[in-house]
């Protein structure tokens, strides 16, 4: 069915399908926001090697699925690795630039881009790879009449899982309120015995097993390759921006809006679809810079 | 020796030296000189609003791109010759930064640099979909160099050593201009807003009008680098207009020193060296080495090479005459502000 045949006659089943589209677009981009703004939120860093992360995530995805066969165990050990380079990433690197003007911020962390991109190539080489959907989930299942892939509907559903887990992490945990104490003050939280370097480092490990989640997650529907990160960085900023630099439920509000502008968009105005989700985001930050839940600074 | 007179023999020598590289350089290398030329014009462009104005911009290939594919059209359907082509990405590009830089002047810091970067994928979106017009994808192919015609004499524009001077003429005038500007009052009151933007707005100066009207010159002469870059490569593609684009000149600023006016320019003769060495070596691993380089820069070396290397000059200064060097903490320790005299 073309596309101005839906516009014609929005059938039920076609709206639908919009939507769960929409709903993936979204899940993708919210997990790769909220490592970002969780990062930002507690750092004050704006990461840009964080798409470069998620891009190494998913090649080390590739290698393990590759040489053991198993989803689920690239699923488990991805993460953790990627936890790891996150840790030490805050340790080397990230630390040392807390104080500096946000340029040089921004520079170091495009630095290590391009270190991850040649790494990548030198253990991988240029090829493309792919990613196997694991067998259980593989096939398409009925959804109002219409055939609609059954791994989609699990992604979904998992980073809707992930979503709700994070929150109550954050907001329901001892661990969480003291990374929240950690990002509102620095000095306060430290005075109150609180360990803050130790927080910082694991909120950049977190950040980054999010990423690295997401690779393994994501794998399955994309081709991986070396410009993987390009595309995804600029848009996981969109929605961070959106939705307000350094706020989780932010993340969530900007990766749908984004994520069913994405999948509307070739509706609503379908020779510009792509500039769409910019001129949102340059709308939001004129009238509302700090986003649409972004705290008021100053 | 006086500061005009030291000036007009840095001018003439300069003159001097960008006529003789045709005639030393080979065919290649004068390829790569005047790819250097153009990505110095870009680079200072974009350092007059970082460096001197204190706002970093995230999206200056926005201009870059507009004057590229302004050009490149002006030139592909034969509006213009090649100096109307100039002239009209330049102006496209002024007239985008007024467009863009009224929403933008508003905003600080990171906020600033994100809307300036959500403006330029706009259009690289629009130039990606917008086939009729842009090429899409592929962009605009095979952009000629109509022969320029002079005092009733005809220069052909193919050879690129014709091509080369022509470069070499623009960008110099355009640097001069843009030195004007850096060294008049209103460049003076630009590095007062950048040092301390309150205090300027209270001694007088108009914050945002002054911020816009770095804004649209920083954009118009990032577009002139632009048109002048699509004759040269003969394309204009999405490319130019590619967010990565607008990283390069903030890496190459950096690199070479922000406070010093020609500080960009030895950040993209190092750059660019640096990754012609590198690949001739390495062949395809030259990024590792930059990223490198890049990441050694913010940890151990702020200043850039400009501002190192000023920094040395001025405690050498300072060992000779003993009165104290006036210091601008806010970027770099130890390097003259600069223009502080």
């Amino acid at each position: 069915m073309s596309i101005a045949e839906d516009i014609a006659m929005m059938r039920a089943d076609s709206f639908v399908a919009y939507v769960l589209n929409g709903l993936v677009q979204a899940s993708c981009l919210f997990l790769l926001a909220s490592g970002l703004t969780l990062i930002f939120g507690v750092l004050r860093i704006l990461n840009f090697a964080h798409a470069a992360l998620f891009m190494l995530a998913a090649y080390l995805a590739a290698q393990v699925i590759t040489s053991t066969g198993s989803f689920w165990l690239a699923l488990v050990l991805v993460p953790a690795v990627m936890a790891l380079v996150g840790a030490a990433l805050e340790r080397a690197l990230l630390r040392r630039v807390y104080d500096v003007p946000v340029p040089y911020q921004l520079l170091l962390t495009f630095g290590v881009i391009l270190v991850i991109k040649d790494l990548i190539k030198l253990t991988w080489g240029t090829a493309s790879r792919t990613i196997a959907e694991p067998p259980a989930l593989r096939g398409a299942t009925s959804v109002l009449g219409r055939d609609y892939p059954l791994y989609n509907l699990f992604y979904i559903a998992i980073i809707a899982v992930v979503a709700v887990g994070l929150w109550v992490f954050l907001h329901h945990t001892q661990f969480g309120k003291r990374i929240q104490a950690a990002a509102a003050d620095r000095e306060m939280a430290s005075a109150m015995g609180i360990n803050v370097p130790g927080i910082y480092t694991a909120v950049c490990a977190a950040g980054t097993a999010l990423a690295a989640l997401l690779g393994v997650f994501h794998g399955p529907m994309m081709n991986i390759h070396l410009d993987v990160d390009h595309q995804y960085i600029v848009e996981a900023f969109a929605v961070v921006v959106i939705g307000g630099l350094g706020s989780v439920p932010g993340a969530l509000v900007g990766s749908l809006l984004v994520g069913m502008l994405d999948s509307f968009g070739i509706l609503l105005i379908p020779r510009f679809q792509m500039a769409f989700i910019y001129m949102v985001m340059a709308a939001v930050l004129i009238v509302r810079p700090q986003g649409l839940f972004g705290p008021r600074e100053g | 020796m006086p500061p005009a007179r030291r000036a007009a023999l840095g001018l003439f020598l300069s003159a001097g030296a960008l006529a003789l590289v045709p005639l030393l350089a080979s065919p290649f290398r004068l390829l790569f000189v005047t790819e250097i030329l153009i990505f110095s014009l870009y680079a200072l462009a974009f350092n007059l609003l970082f460096g001197i104005t204190g706002l970093l911009s995230f999206g200056h290939s926005a201009y870059y791109g507009v004057g590229g594919y302004v050009a490149a059209l002006a030139l592909i359907h034969g509006w213009t010759g090649l100096p109307g082509a100039l002239i009209l990405g330049m102006g496209a590009a002024a007239l985008t930064g007024l467009l863009i830089g009224y929403f933008c002047v508003r905003l600080d810091e990171i906020y600033f640099a994100m809307l300036t970067l959500a403006f330029s994928q706009m259009l690289f979106a629009i130039a990606w979909q917008w086939t009729e017009v842009t090429g899409g994808s592929d962009g605009i192919l095979g952009v000629p160099r109509p022969p320029l015609r002079l005092f009733g004499a005809t220069v052909d524009l193919e050879s690129p050593a014709a091509f080369y001077g022509l470069v070499a003429v623009v960008v110099f005038g355009a640097v001069l201009v843009l030195w004007t500007v850096v060294t008049s009052p209103f460049g003076e009151a630009l590095r007062a807003i950048r040092e301390n933007p309150e205090r300027a707005a209270f001694i007088g100066i108009p914050l945002r009008r002054y911020r816009l009207a770095a804004f649209v010159l920083s954009a118009a002469f990032a577009g002139l680098a632009g048109a002048l870059v699509a004759p040269f490569g003969r394309t204009a593609s999405p490319e130019l207009l590619f967010w990565t684009k607008s990283a390069e000149p903030v890496l190459m600023s950096l690199l070479g020193g922000i406070k010093v006016f020609l500080g960009p320019l030895v950040g993209v003769v190092v750059y660019l060296w640096l990754r012609d060495l590198i690949s001739s070596y390495l062949v395809d691993y030259w990024m590792l080495v930059m990223g490198g380089v890049v990441i050694a820069l913010v940890l151990f070396f702020r200043g850039g090479i400009a501002g190192a290397a000023q920094g040395w000059w001025a405690a050498r200064l300072r060992r000779v005459a003993t009165d104290g060097v006036p210091r601008d903490e806010r970027l770099d320790e130890g390097v003259r502000p600069y223009g502080g005299r």
